[in-house]
């Protein structure tokens, strides 16, 4: 076996996990590429230890290891989703830009619209109020609108 | 290990195999990041995990297919589709599930596609290792996790327990965020009512 074959359907698994990290808006779909970056190192660590015929097998072992952890992370993450969803009623990655920078345009109109359209009921209304905030008072905004984030949790 | 390389215009039958099954991975993964409905994404991983457990059978590492198998296709797409139901996602198609920079991401993917593969091809062009079966047995692999690598197995199980309270704690509503007003009273009602609060709501 070539190890270049393993090596090229990883490099492309990895890649087209990249493009779905960067180009996918819903949260859980994000969380799906990332899997598919982590099975690419997998099959590197695999081929590379078939490669090397290392008698540790450490590069299996460590593949074992990644999966454990990728399980782990994904328990872990879409714990993080649900109560994301519970507060916020949306998973759009999009439209969670409490901890982005505050002054730009193409945010707020992005939220404008989003509140406009949608029919989230209980968190949409307060947050171009926390926008106004945070362009005010730089700093002080910023805190505020965390503050309200963790309150609400 | 690197000399008398075998020539690339003849492969050998697990060659190809393994191509087809790369195939498989690459176009099913390809089909998770541009398909319009969530669910089928989800069910586009599993073939693509699928595809590398198959994979990793012709590169003699059965134990890891056999975990790939059961713990990717086994558990973490079902907890990826308990996730899409539970934040109520829409099942049929959808429009906006790519967001505005979706060029940018292509770009860039293209771009890490590009520079991974030249490095590779460029590197590992000599590389050969010829597959003996037997060396992925579980016996083996195992021998090997409980002789060299018991620490970092125990370690990884210290990770995992607190990745899952952490996870009943993140999924727990009961729970008071600021001041506890009644910890008296906490263990009894979430002790009960806990492990359904997940699944439940």
């Amino acid at each position: 076996m070539h190890i270049v074959y393993p090596a090229v359907v990883s490099a492309l698994l990895f890649s087209i996990g990249v493009y779905g990290v960067l180009a996918r808006r819903n949260t859980i779909l994000v969380l799906m590429s990332v899997e598919l970056m982590l099975n690419a190192v997998n099959l590197n660590l695999v081929a590379f230890d078939v490669w090397l015929a290392d008698r540790l097998h450490s590069g299996q072992v460590l593949t074992l290891f990644v999966i454990v952890i990728a399980a782990a992370e994904v328990g872990l993450g879409l714990a993080i989703v649900l109560a994301l969803y519970r507060n916020r009623r949306t998973v759009d990655v999009d439209h969670l830009r409490d901890l982005a920078e505050p002054a730009d345009d193409p945010p707020a109109a992005v939220l404008a619209a989003s509140t406009g359209a949608d029919h989230r009921a209980s968190s949409a209304p307060a947050r171009p109020a926390a926008e106004d905030r945070a362009e005010a008072a730089d700093g002080r905004g910023e805190e505020q609108t965390v503050e309200r984030g963790g309150g609400r949790l | 290990m690197t000399e008398a390389v075998p020539s690339y215009l003849s492969p050998t039958g697990q060659e190809i195999v393994f191509l087809l099954l790369g195939a498989v991975a690459v176009g099913s993964a390809l089909l998770v990041v541009t398909t319009r409905q969530l669910v089928h994404a989800a069910l586009w991983l599993v073939v693509s995990f699928g595809a590398l457990a198959g994979c990793y059978l012709v590169l003699t590492a059965e134990f890891v297919a056999w975990v790939q198998v059961l713990i990717y296709v086994g558990a973490v797409v079902v907890l990826l589709l308990f996730g899409i139901m539970l934040t109520r996602a829409p099942i049929g198609r959808s429009a906006d599930l790519d967001s505005g920079n979706r060029l940018v991401a292509a770009l860039v993917a293209l771009a890490t596609a590009a520079i991974l593969v030249t490095v590779v091809i460029d590197g590992f062009h000599r590389a050969y290792a010829p597959l003996d079966p037997g060396a992925g047995a579980a016996g083996e692999l195992g021998a090997s996790i409980f002789a060299t690598w018991v620490l970092p197995f125990e370690a990884l199980s210290v990770l995992l327990l607190a990745a899952l309270i952490g996870a009943i704690v993140l999924s727990r509503t009961d729970i008071p965020g600021g001041s506890p007003p009644g910890p008296p009273a906490d263990p009894q009602t979430g002790g009960t009512s806990a492990p359904d609060h997940p699944g439940g709501h």
